[in-house]
Order: C-alpha cells, then sequence, then structure tokens
C-alpha cells in the first residue's frame, strides 16, 4: 500500500512529465517544421508561381489569397461579430429570442467546416453563380469565423468594468453614446487581442475553402490593379487557392514531383504566420492595455 | 444633424439586425443541407435501413443491378471509431494538464502552459495532416505494420488536435471552483492529491465534461487532417492498421467527382445533414449538462 505522502509525490511527478511532453511535443512538432520548410524557402520560392507536373514551382500566388481572404472576411465579420457582441451584452434581455440567437451561434461555432464548404458550394458557387471565387471563399470564411468574431466581442464588451457605464450614463449621455464613446474605446485591448487569434485560424482554414474558393490560382498580372478586369489579382470573380489548401492540393492530387518539399515548405508559413499572429496579439494586447491605463 | 435620441434608436437596431442575420446563416445552412440531405430518402427512394445499416457502398449501380447502394455505415462507423479513438488518447492529457495548470503548477507553469496550448490550437489543420502523412504514417508502416496509413493514425493526429480543448476547457472550470471547497479538504488532514481526486475534479465534472463532448465535436467534423492520414478505403474500421473512411473525408473527396442532382451527390449531402444533426445534439447535451447555460469555446 502506497502511503499517502507517497502517492502525493508520484502524482506530482507524473503531472510534471504530462507537461514536459506535452511541451516537448509543441516544440519538436515546430521545430521539425521549420527545419525542413526553411531549407526550401527562398526568394523565389516565396514569390514564384505554382509549375503543376513540373519541380521548381512557388507560392506567391497562394500567399497573396491567403491574406486577401483573410482581409475581405475581417472586413465583413468585424463590424457584424461587434454589431451581435454589442446587441447580446447591452441591449438583449433573458428572453426566447436571446435563447435562439446563442442557440444559432452555438451551432454555427461549432458546424464542421467541410459543412459550411458544401453550403457555400451550394448557395455562393452555384446558386449565386459566383463560381469558385474569392468572393465565395470570402463568404464561408465569414460564416466560420462570425461566431468566433461575436465571442471575442462579447466577452471583450463584458469584461469593461460597469463603474465606467455608469459614470458615462450618470453624465447625461444615452447609451447609444456610452457604447461609442466609452465601452468600446475600454474594450479596444480585448478586441485587438481576439481578432488578431482568430485571424490565425483564418488563415490556416481550407476545408471550409476546397469547394468555395477552390483549388485553384489563374495566372495573376499584379501591375493590373483594376479590380474589374479579369486578370487582375483583385479581382473577385477569379479562383483563389490559398497556402492551406495548396498544402492539402499537392499531397492529394500527386501532379508535382516536389510535392513534399512544397508542402515542408509551405507549412513552415503557415507556422511562422501563426506563431507571428500569436505573439503580435499579446504585444498589442498589453501595449494597448498599459497605453489606455497608463501602467 | 441626427438627434442623440435617434442615433441611439438606429444604434440599438443595426446591432440587431446583426443578431438576426446570424439567425438567418444558421437557419439557411440547415435549412439548405437538411431539404438536400433529405432527398436521397425522398426522391431516390433509398431506405433509412439500407442507408445507416448496410455496408454496400455503389451509388452508381443503375435499379436494373439492384443499385444504387448507399450504405453509409462504414462512413458513421469510421467517424465514430476514429473520434473515441482520439478522445481516449487525449482525455488524459487534456485532463492532466488542465489539473496542472489549476492545481500544481498555478504560477510559472500556467503561464508556459497557456501559450503551449494556444499555439496547439493555432497550428492549421492541414499542418497537422502534413506531418501526419510524412512522419506519422512511415512510422506505423516501418514500426508497426500495415500500410501506415490507418485508423490508428488519424486517431494520433485527431488526438493532437482535440487535446488543446480538452485541457483549457477543463483548467477554466477546475480554476472556476471556489477556494473553500479546496481549504475544507485540506483542513480535514487530506493531502492536496486526495483534495484534487476527490474535492476539485469531482466539483469540475460539468465543465469537464462540457471539455469532453467539445472536443468530440471537433473530432467529427475535422475534415482534412483526418483524410489525409487514414487511407481513404470504404469498409468498416475492424483494424487499427487497416484503413478506413470518415464521414468528413467522403464528402472531401467525392464532392467534385460527382453531379449534383445524381445519387451519388445526394448521399454526400445526406451525410453532410448527420454530422450537422451530431453537432447539434452535442450543443444541446453541453447545455444540458450546465443546466441550459452553454460553454463556447
Amino acid at each position: 500500500m502506497i502511503s499517502p505522502r507517497n502517492s502525493e509525490r508520484i502524482a506530482t511527478v507524473i503531472f510534471y512529465l504530462i507537461a514536459l511532453l506535452v511541451s516537448a511535443l509543441l516544440v519538436a512538432l515546430i521545430g521539425y517544421i521549420l527545419y525542413h520548410g526553411l531549407r526550401v524557402i527562398n526568394w523565389h520560392f516565396l514569390t514564384g508561381a505554382p509549375k503543376p507536373f513540373q519541380a521548381g514551382g512557388g507560392i506567391g500566388p497562394e500567399i497573396f489569397n491567403s491574406l486577401m481572404l483573410l482581409i475581405l472576411t475581417l472586413l465583413l465579420t468585424v463590424p457584424l461579430g461587434l454589431g451581435v457582441g454589442i446587441y447580446l451584452s447591452e441591449f438583449a434581455r433573458e428572453s426566447r429570442a436571446t435563447r435562439m440567437i446563442r442557440i444559432c451561434i452555438e451551432t454555427l461555432a461549432s458546424m464542421p467546416s467541410i459543412v459550411i464548404g458544401i453550403f457555400g458550394l451550394m448557395l455562393f458557387v452555384t446558386i449565386f453563380k459566383w463560381g469558385f471565387s474569392v468572393l465565395s471563399g470570402v463568404m464561408a470564411l465569414t460564416v466560420l469565423n462570425l461566431p468566433v468574431m461575436t465571442r471575442v466581442a462579447e466577452v471583450a464588451i463584458k469584461n469593461v468594468s460597469k463603474d465606467l457605464r455608469e459614470a458615462s450614463l450618470a453624465l447625461g449621455a444615452t447609451q447609444w453614446q456610452t457604447i461609442t464613446n466609452v465601452v468600446l474605446v475600454a474594450a479596444i485591448p480585448g478586441l485587438v487581442t481576439g481578432i488578431i487569434l482568430s485571424s490565425g485560424r483564418v488563415f490556416g482554414e481550407a476545408a471550409a475553402l476546397l469547394y468555395t474558393a477552390g483549388i485553384t490560382t489563374p495566372a495573376l498580372h499584379f501591375n493590373d490593379v483594376n479590380p474589374f478586369s479579369n486578370n487582375s489579382p483583385f479581382y473577385l470573380f477569379r479562383p483563389a487557392e490559398t497556402l492551406a489548401v495548396h498544402i492539402w492540393k499537392v499531397n492529394s492530387e500527386g501532379l508535382n514531383p516536389d510535392a513534399s518539399q512544397i508542402a515542408d515548405g509551405a507549412s513552415a508559413i503557415l507556422i511562422i504566420m501563426v506563431l507571428l499572429f500569436n505573439l503580435v496579439s499579446r504585444w498589442t494586447g498589453s501595449w494597448l492595455f498599459s497605453k489606455k491605463t497608463g501602467q | 444633424m441626427i438627434s442623440v435620441n435617434l442615433s441611439n434608436k438606429i444604434g440599438k437596431y443595426t446591432t440587431f439586425v446583426c443578431a438576426i442575420l446570424i439567425i438567418t446563416i444558421t437557419m439557411s445552412i440547415i435549412l439548405l443541407i437538411a431539404y438536400k440531405g433529405l432527398a436521397i430518402f425522398t426522391r431516390d427512394g433509398v431506405s433509412l435501413h439500407s442507408f445507416f445499416l448496410t455496408s454496400k457502398w455503389n451509388p452508381e449501380a443503375t435499379p436494373s443491378e439492384g443499385g444504387p447502394f448507399v450504405g453509409a455505415a462504414p462512413f458513421i462507423a469510421g467517424s465514430v471509431a476514429v473520434a473515441l479513438l482520439a478522445l481516449l488518447f487525449s482525455a488524459p492529457f487534456g485532463i492532466g494538464i488542465a489539473i496542472f495548470m489549476a492545481e500544481i503548477s498555478t504560477g510559472w507553469g500556467r503561464k508556459i502552459m497557456q501559450p503551449v496550448i494556444e499555439l496547439f490550437v493555432g497550428i492549421p489543420s492541414v499542418v497537422y495532416g502534413w506531418i501526419g502523412l510524412s512522419v506519422l504514417v512511415p512510422l506505423i508502416r516501418n514500426h508497426i505494420g500495415g500500410m501506415g496509413f490507418s485508423l490508428l493514425a488519424g486517431a494520433i493526429v485527431l488526438a493532437v488536435m482535440i487535446f488543446p480543448t480538452i485541457a483549457s476547457v477543463s483548467t477554466d472550470s477546475l480554476s472556476a471552483n471556489p477556494a473553500d471547497i479546496r481549504e475544507g479538504s485540506l483542513a480535514l488532514g487530506v493531502t492536496h492529491w486526495q483534495t484534487i481526486l476527490m474535492v476539485m475534479v469531482p466539483a469540475a465534472m460539468p465543465g469537464i465534461l462540457t471539455a469532453i463532448i467539445l472536443a468530440l465535436a471537433r473530432a467529427f467534423g475535422e475534415a482534412l487532417a483526418v483524410q489525409m492520414v487514414i487511407g481513404n478505403a470504404i469498409r468498416m474500421p475492424t483494424s487499427l492498421l487497416g484503413p478506413m473512411h470518415t464521414m468528413t473525408s467522403i464528402i472531401t473527396m467525392e464532392m467534385s467527382n460527382t453531379v449534383m442532382g445524381t445519387v451519388s451527390n445526394d448521399v454526400l449531402w445526406t451525410i453532410a445533414f448527420i454530422l450537422l444533426i451530431i453537432s447539434f445534439m452535442f450543443i444541446m447535451l453541453i447545455r444540458t449538462i450546465n443546466g441550459g447555460r452553454a460553454v463556447m469555446r
């Protein structure tokens, strides 16, 4: 029989071991990806276009597409998410309608991304006749990101202290003035942190994009900035394969002799972006907080 | 110049419209998928029994050949098998990390593990799939047996992907325990470990169950990482080392190979509809566990 004191010691050691193991796994994963990826990455790889059937292609258009889809998605989800977040935290009373809104947000949040992808295929690509396009992809990502953004906004707004609200209302400001001039301003650090963190997830999403933004990219003429011209990178109705989708495609189609190098390089870029999103969200969060509180 | 009161009203209604929009989006997804998903039973005349309980798959077989055969049992069983096995692998680690962060090393340990977990969440699923494909699959092939593309590979990849969910939700739940119950237990002369095991973990049980269900929901819904390593063979998942298929992987693979309106295409929507029903059931289960309120991640 192990004495209580010894079982205490054994348990503690086991939990430290689990923590160590998990941390080591993360270091190994990231180290492996960076080690293999950085050997592939050079200027040509980062800016060149992919070449099917032959080695030596780059991932330039894919990086551009990922960034473009991310920015367009945020342009939609940040205001919409803020709207729902403000409604839920400031206006909504406990009622059947509010319960309904919450259940919808949870359902949306737990929806498999491939299901959102084929919903996009049906509605945006087929019924709206947008085809495999930037716009269809952005819409699918918006559906995917909206519940996350709503949550971010609601939490950031709820964390603003009640005193600030009451002080503003006591000065005679209306509820809306209080929200826009006091509450939202105070919520900025939380909002920015949440937005950047969820950006990382949008950037790495692939399943929702296979059947909406598509798995190809036409030749892009980067000197053509007219968004209505077919070869412009800013044309919304062209297919736009993203970086994450590209990793999946080179592996499942097997048309590139150097598929594994491409996947290594592209994975490393994705991981670097995710690390960057994490670090930046931490820094800006604490920087904004210290700037506003003067601490 | 808009009056102050008017802008107050406009603001309130604008946010309300945003909230209505979210209901509209959710409803249109559910209705559209349900409409497409039920076609196999209403229009193509497939029976519920043959869809759920048979495993013969040949949706293109003509009626003269006795078809179409749309037994989805292998996909449903595959998803269940890979998700449960992933849960089995990840739950001990997830809950272990949660106990570590909330009870054992609440200072520097938590400060280190918090970003570690966030980074695990941040790694995109295709990257997990790619590492699974390039490291795990050859490892299994060379050292354990089989082709490498297997239930085991899928479950390990999924386990790494869902353990952060278990860890972070359980940690929140353990940390939310009132300090009184810990102090009460310690004051009775119970050791810290016994306190964790007999008092803190049972008190946090609803949260830990929520964590496990959220992780299961994620496991059921994950598509690409699993699809890349399980081998995509249409058969019942009878062996750990054999290739298999899941509900998400068949949708991923076949959606572009089939024509809308055909049986082969309709059946994919049915599978998507079942995925939707499963994720909705998980949400309702979480609400029941937490007394009508939900913990969302």
